[in-house]
């Protein structure tokens, strides 16, 4: 964990202050709805189809209990009792009264969570692997760094008014859990030959009407320098960012436009100007922030205790263990994924009262820790293994251990038109669906590793770009149609998808992607074929075929 | 529009000129870029102080040979949200060493006094009367700053090596958690 010190608070405390007093001017009429609108989106705040959606920053996906507590009351008192789960490691609450934001912010404000950096052109809040200094491949803990940017780029002065809003996400393992090939800068760890560590800088990713996939600019900036470098990247942007179009305004489109040399030229150009200026980093000032992050007092232990070996003859138990339980960096502790995709439900929603009994697991088996995962699941990144099967009955009587993680039921969608007033279509409805269609657990299970991703329109908030599968929410002439993209993925290996052949309606869409998951079947060289690789091989053509023979 | 100058509103002393309008012989004025850089010696031999209003697109390094002569810049927030005039400020105070007065004009908002501030404004064309009242209680209204700029003020960095290295300042350390 990160400890928050006084400094953090007051800043956090400063901001409620100020947003309640810019509350108050909206109430009393002195703010007209659009200069209150620049105000609250510095807060996280949207007006939506319904009403104020508040968005809360996770910096680095990492939650105390205390502060899951805390998530749960605000849901309780202040919204309809759940709260939303997004792929950029964020909680939304849905259902916020305009005059009790205030209150609402202040509530968090007491664990140190807040709505800066959640919207608005600036810095958006810096996303990692959500394995992070429990992997065992890693480098160091990427949160020292994605903490580092935080704190820089929190309230920047010089980049809260960018073009478009800004991403960047930050990795320490040479697997990419983060998907930091589709940020606007992409930073991955690496150890040079002579033992230094230092970043690997990939910018102009995203996806949205024009997707791109990241490209690297420099491999390897000394840690000395990252800030530096950052602040170079953001300058360029922020001067030559396009701003008369707000569809040409990411950087990704001004790295397009320029190409990729002439960029990274004027990048490093101003980056000649400024490093080893105030932004360098001594030593002591890494140092200063690794301290304040907390690590469990693990209990030397084996791995593969009795109690799981007691355990695995409950078939149940086994498969849930199978696809949720992941490798710890220390012997006898594990990694464990709540899965927020029960059967018919809206992908990352949760209730109160599931995330106060997630906050109390957490603290009985996972030191206190909780971690979101951009593919809206939870995670528990401590558990002795000998705690698996108990943890795993608790977990199963809240509704949180669907054996599904990294299956096709597991799916991440962005609310669409049930909520959104920017989509074409809906795309929650779609996900319960398909996870209708998909319940069986062995039939998931023979499938194997598939990722579908749903947007509710080309803002592709669901990621459908790099979905194995991609669903796409369009609008033909009022009716909700959908685009199938196939073989995207986001990981190290990063592509977009390809387009399948023409949109179709809503109603069709689960048969469709049946259609698709049979042929991958049929078609599959081994079982040990991955969806993804079978479409590598093949093209869509053979998808493409299938599906649209009958339609 | 109210003018505010360390911390409170004053008159302005400069006038803006149009582009058409003759110079007047006296007087402290602000003149276009494109006017400006057409004839610089021209102006800035006028026995008054000058000031010029920059684009927000141009680049500030063509000034870099006048700025020692220049009494004000003027940058420009066309749009609140076009923050290109941060970058501008930055770079005239902190890499060319711009010591003259530095105008912020357009849209200038009381959310943005701060970060207006920090990048380097000394000067703020302010446009509702009840923002420019407001200025002084506005730019006091944080006290914690990460990012580090040219204005001085102690970043968080900063002030907890400063207090790893006194640990009587417990004000600005570690307090407990
Ligand atoms: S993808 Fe479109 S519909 Fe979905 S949340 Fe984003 S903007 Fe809304």
């Amino acid at each position: 964990m990160y400890a928050h010190d006084e400094l953090d608070r007051v800043l956090v405390n400063e901001r409620v202050t100020e947003f309640r007093d810019q509350v108050r001017r909206r109430l009393s009429g002195e703010l007209t709805e659009d200069e209150f609108k620049s105000l609250r989106l510095m807060n996280g705040i949207y007006l939506q189809l319904h009403a104020y959606m508040l968005r809360i920053a996770i910096p680095y996906g990492t939650l105390s209990s205390a502060q899951m507590r805390k998530l749960a009351y605000v849901a309780r008192r202040f919204d309809r009792g759940y709260g939303h789960f997004t792929t950029r490691q964020n909680i939304q609450f849905h259902w916020h009264k305009l005059a009790d934001l205030p209150d609402s912010l202040a509530a968090l404000a007491e664990v140190g969570l807040h709505g800066i950096q959640t919207s608005g052109n600036c810095v958006r809040n810096i996303t990692t692997d959500q394995l992070a200094g429990v992997a065992p491949d890693e480098i160091e803990d990427p949160r020292i760094w994605a903490e580092l940017f935080r704190q820089y780029t929190t309230l920047h002065p010089e980049f809260s008014f960018l073009p478009r809003k800004f991403k960047i996400a930050v990795i320490a393992t040479p697997q990419d859990r983060a998907a930091i090939k589709i940020h606007d800068i992409g930073v991955a760890l690496h150890r040079n030959a002579a033992g230094e560590t230092g970043f690997e800088v990939m910018v102009g990713g995203g996806l949205g009407r024009s997707p791109f996939i990241a490209k690297v600019i420099n491999p390897f900036v000394p840690r000395r320098d990252i800030l530096s470098y950052i602040e170079a990247v953001l300058r360029v942007y922020n001067q030559y960012g396009r701003r008369d179009n707000l569809f040409k305004a990411r950087i990704k489109i001004l790295v397009h436009e320029l190409g990729v040399a002439k960029f990274t030229e004027e990048v490093e150009a101003e980056f000649r100007q400024i490093r080893g200026g105030a932004l360098a980093l001594d030593d002591e000032v890494v140092a200063d922030i690794a301290a304040r992050f907390s690590y469990p007092a693990y209990e030397k232990l084996a791995d593969a205790p009795p109690e799981l070996a007691r355990a695995a003859n409950d078939e149940r138990f086994s498969a849930w263990r199978r696809n949720s339980v992941a490798r710890h960096k220390v012997p006898g502790y594990a990694v464990v994924t709540l899965s927020l995709k029960p059967t018919g439900g809206t992908p990352g929603d949760a209730t109160a009262a599931q995330m106060e009994t997630i906050a109390g697991l957490a603290d009985r088996y996972s030191f206190g820790e909780i971690r979101v995962a951009h593919e809206q699941n939870l995670v528990l990144p401590h558990v002795a293994q000998r705690d698996l099967p108990v943890l795993w009955r608790a977990l199963d009587a809240a509704g949180l251990a669907t054996p599904n993680v990294g299956l096709i039921s597991d799916i991440i969608s962005c609310p669409g038109l049930d909520y959104c007033s920017l989509s074409n279509a809906r795309s929650i409805p779609i996900a319960q669906e398909l996870t209708r269609r998909f319940a069986d657990p062995q039939l998931a299970t023979l499938i194997g590793r598939l990722h579908i991703n749903i947007s509710g329109c080309i803002n592709a908030c669901g990621h459908h770009h790099i979905g194995h599968i991609g669903i796409l929410g369009v609008d033909k002439n009022g009716e909700e149609f959908y685009q199938i993209t196939l073989g995207g993925r986001a990981d190290e290996g990063a592509v977009l998808g390809h387009l399948l052949g023409p949109a179709v309606p809503f109603d069709q869409v689960a048969d469709v992607i049946e259609d698709i998951v049979e042929t991958y079947l049929d078609l599959r060289q081994a079982p040990d074929e991955l969806f993804v690789q079978t479409v590598e091989r093949l093209g869509v053509t053979p998808f493409k075929e299938r599906v649209y023979a009958t339609r | 529009m109210p003018l505010v100058k360390r911390g409170t509103i004053v008159a302005d002393e400069f006038i803006a000129l149009a582009d058409d309008a003759p110079a007047p012989d006296k007087g402290a004025v602000i003149v276009s870029a494109a006017r400006f850089i057409a004839e610089p010696e021209v102006w800035l031999g006028r026995a008054a102080p000058l000031g010029v209003a920059w684009p927000n697109d141009r680049d500030v390094t063509e000034l870099v040979p006048y700025l020692s002569r220049l009494a004000l810049i003027a940058l420009v927030f066309p749009k609140f949200r076009d923050g290109r005039a941060y970058t501008q400020a930055r770079l005239l105070r902190e890499r060319h060493g711009y010591r003259g007065q530095l105008r912020a004009t357009g849209q200038v908002l009381r959310d943005q006094f701060l970060f207006m501030q920090r990048a380097g404004f000394d000067a703020f064309d302010v446009v509702k009367a009840s923002d420019a009242e407001a200025f002084a209680a506005t730019v006091a209204r944080y006290s914690v700053f990460y990012a580090p700029t040219g204005d001085g003020r102690i970043t968080v960095f900063r002030a907890r090596l400063m207090a790893a290295a006194r640990p009587a300042a417990v004000a600005a350390g570690r307090s407990g958690s």
